[in-house]
């Protein structure tokens, strides 16, 4: 057994070790930290499967804003009553749970060991005609041509995500602001910090966009990172969300998805068909989706991290 | 071997060294405040180690300039974070 072996023997017993701890942690802000730390080691067990792409959006949205979510959830959990009895599960209910768990992962587990190997992949496929798509990343050629539909999809149920929460909003608040409330002459040290971060983040979040055609990288990781420096303009409290009602903010919202069906249904005329590209400029196609895509991944991500609107824009209650 | 892999591998042992202390302290210091300690100032000196054994081997200037990138952006955040937490203790006040 060689160093890296042992090290990746290591790697898989202590994301289990994390996992069944999550599981098991009675409190509920603990286990979201465990859930976090979980995702960390995950993005590097990908980073070892050669998934760097994985291991980037593992990082930032597995661990990073999901962690921020469920964070918040917890703390808006923290006041409300415990579950009554009645409520809580029986030892049947648990037993049949249990049951059905172990079921499900002996099933993925069998399917995984009885795999062919070497398994079914459209892999070499993908990098024959890599070149015609004119990127050098193949995760970002996959995503962005043969499977554009699934991407486009995932956008849109990103934006039902927006919808869901902000249906949870008070009529009275409608139209109004979510999130901290911001508050003048904000001073300390994550004040500083999220002054100073975010210039840095925005210029290395443009950088991981650009770089996705032809190395790990992407709009989502891109727009992932521009949404944690808006996530922490507002944390530190020196400026707040604007209202959920601006035209601006919608636009911006579904700017990704509808960009990337403008350019899908020009497809059949000036192309094969359906989000299908022109010969020779499919790579500055992708590039112009994906600018819009990480704008509404950016506005996107704050957005259900925040929850729904409550109060309104001029500080009413 | 030469010189450059024998400085990686003595800065990036101690590098690990510090990290080893500082875990040893979080574990079995008595409050939170010394245990941020521990964190901070351990995490600190054996990341920036780490990059100093790692300078060496980057690809590149740009690489080792994202080395040094790197080291700065996380000196940064573990810097806030632990006033932040520090700052949450003294709300809370001394009790635990």
């Amino acid at each position: 057994m060689t160093v890296l072996e042992a090290l990746d023997i290591g790697l898989a017993a202590l994301v289990l070790a994390v996992a069944i701890w999550t599981i098991a942690a009675r409190e509920l802000f603990a286990a979201v930290v465990g859930y976090v730390a979980y995702g960390l080691l995950l993005s590097l067990v990908w980073v070892r499967l050669f998934a760097v792409d994985v291991a980037l959006t593992e990082a930032a949205i597995g661990s990073g804003v999901t962690g921020v979510l469920l964070i918040t959830a917890a703390m808006r959990l923290r006041h409300t009553d415990p579950q009554p009895v009645a409520e809580q599960p029986g030892p049947v209910m648990r037993f049949a749970a249990a049951v059905l768990c172990i079921v499900i992962a002996a099933a993925l587990a069998a399917g995984v060991l009885t795999m062919a190997d070497p398994g079914p992949t459209l892999a070499p496929d993908a990098a024959r005609h890599l070149a015609e798509t004119g990127l050098g990343n193949p995760v970002t050629a996959v995503l962005m041509t043969w499977r554009a539909f699934d991407t486009m999809l995932e956008k849109v149920v990103l934006i039902l995500a927006v919808i869901g929460v902000w249906s949870l909003a008070d009529d009275r608040a409608w139209g109004g602001v979510a999130g901290p409330r911001p508050l003048p002459h904000q001073q300390g040290p994550l004040a500083f910090f999220a002054q100073l971060l975010p210039p840095v983040g925005i210029v290395v979040a443009i950088h991981i966009v650009w770089v996705g055609a032809n190395e790990p990288g992407g709009a989502f990781q891109g727009g992932a990172l521009l949404a944690a420096m808006a996530m922490i303009v507002m944390m530190s409290r020196l400026a707040g969300a604007p209202p959920v009602d601006r035209r601006w903010l919608r636009i911006a919202l579904v700017a990704g998805p509808a960009m990337f069906l403008v350019i899908g249904v020009m497809g059949f005329f000036v192309a094969a068909g359906f989000l299908a590209y022109p010969d020779g400029i499919a790579k500055p196609l992708i590039l112009f989706i994906e600018a819009f895509m990480v704008l509404s991944i950016a506005v996107t991500l704050p957005l259900l991290v925040i929850g729904p609107p409550d109060r309104l824009p001029s500080g009413k209650p | 071997m030469s010189v450059a892999d024998i400085f990686t591998v003595v800065a990036v042992g101690a590098g690990c060294f510090f990290f080893l202390a500082g875990t040893a302290g979080l574990l079995r210091f008595p409050d939170s405040l010394t245990r941020l300690h521990a964190l901070t100032k351990a995490d600190n000196l054996g990341l920036g180690l780490i990059v100093l054994g790692l300078l060496p081997q980057a690809t590149g200037l740009l690489g080792a300039l994202k080395l040094l990138a790197v080291w700065v952006l996380v000196q940064l955040s573990s810097a806030t974070v632990a006033q932040v937490i520090a700052q949450a203790l003294r709300r809370r006040g001394p009790s635990s």
